[in-house]
């Protein structure tokens, strides 16, 4: 019993020692330190003045659809 | 109003570029933190296969009826899905050198999608050869739908029947079993939708661009 005890104590303890070196590395420090909001940041500023340029476009087709018109 | 999708959309890229990076995203081996490219490179072939998709309707409704601006609408979303395409492969190869070691592999679902491309490049070499527009149309217009029917086995068959490394293709169920997990769904559904509607906005600006073109042309 004891022996069935004792093994199932250490397999216990490798399964845990496994499960931590499987942790899969991530950009976790960036996260923690709040570095990811400047990326997220310069990602959206970009993305919005792509938005904008597209709507100022769409406005200018328009403005030029009124004018072929008359 | 007309204008809806453009704010939807709009909203929909704020949203998934958000979440797509500060959400919790499944923690795998190789993958790492790479596992977002998901968001953003994968959306590019689900938009340009529905462009395609559109583009190959319009031409079937050019060949019914040789209107003019079926013909059109065909060229631009057909223009717009290369766009997406291209960006695609793009992402694709960045993403596949630091996973899968090159940026090049020869894997087939990777060469079936630049071949694909290469049909529909080939569709616009034929347009720019043909200086007949009833000509031109119609030729292209029967292209159209040839290359359609050559993208479709070489992205979404032929790599399921041998061996991909892309997720849910041949021996590797990848995203699908457990990878694409509720939380990535939660981001990568709204993304395909929005870059999808991005790309119609612009294919919208291209066939209104096109008709003032001619308009003045004929004036």
């Amino acid at each position: 019993m004891k022996k069935i005890l004792t093994t199932l104590l250490f397999s216990f303890i490798t399964f845990l020692g496994f499960s931590q070196a499987a942790e899969v590395e991530m950009a976790d420090t960036m996260r923690a330190n709040g570095k990811i909001y400047v990326v997220v940041g310069i990602i959206l500023i970009v993305l919005i003045g792509f938005i904008l340029y597209l709507f100022a476009l769409d406005r200018k087709i328009s403005r030029l659809e009124k004018l072929v018109k008359k | 109003m007309k204008n809806l999708y453009k704010y939807i959309s709009v909203a929909l890229l704020v949203y998934i570029h958000l979440g797509g990076l500060l959400l919790e995203a499944p923690r795998l081996n190789i993958l790492n933190e790479t596992v977002r490219a998901l968001y953003f490179h994968v959306p590019m072939w689900f938009g340009m296969v529905l462009l395609y998709s559109i583009s190959v309707y319009y031409a079937i409704k050019f060949l019914r009826n040789p209107l003019s601006d079926f013909d059109l609408k065909s060229v631009e979303y057909a223009n717009v899905g290369t766009a997406f395409g291209i960006l695609g492969i793009l992402t694709g190869m960045l993403w596949a050198n630091y996973t899968w070691g090159s940026p090049w592999h020869g894997d087939p679902k990777q060469n079936g999608a630049a071949i694909a491309l290469l049909v529909y490049l080939a569709y616009f070499v034929l347009r720019g050869s043909v200086d007949n527009e009833e000509q031109k149309a119609r030729l292209s217009a029967v292209y159209n739908i040839f290359a359609f029917a050559a993208m479709i086995p070489l992205i979404f068959i032929i790599p399921r029947l041998t061996d991909s490394m892309h997720p849910g293709n041949g021996g590797n169920p990848g995203f699908n079993a457990y990878d694409l997990d509720s939380r990535m769904r939660l981001i990568f559904y709204p993304a395909v939708i929005a870059w999808f509607l991005i790309g119609v906005w612009i294919v919208s600006l291209r066939v209104r661009y096109r008709l003032l073109q001619n308009q003045l042309s004929e004036n």
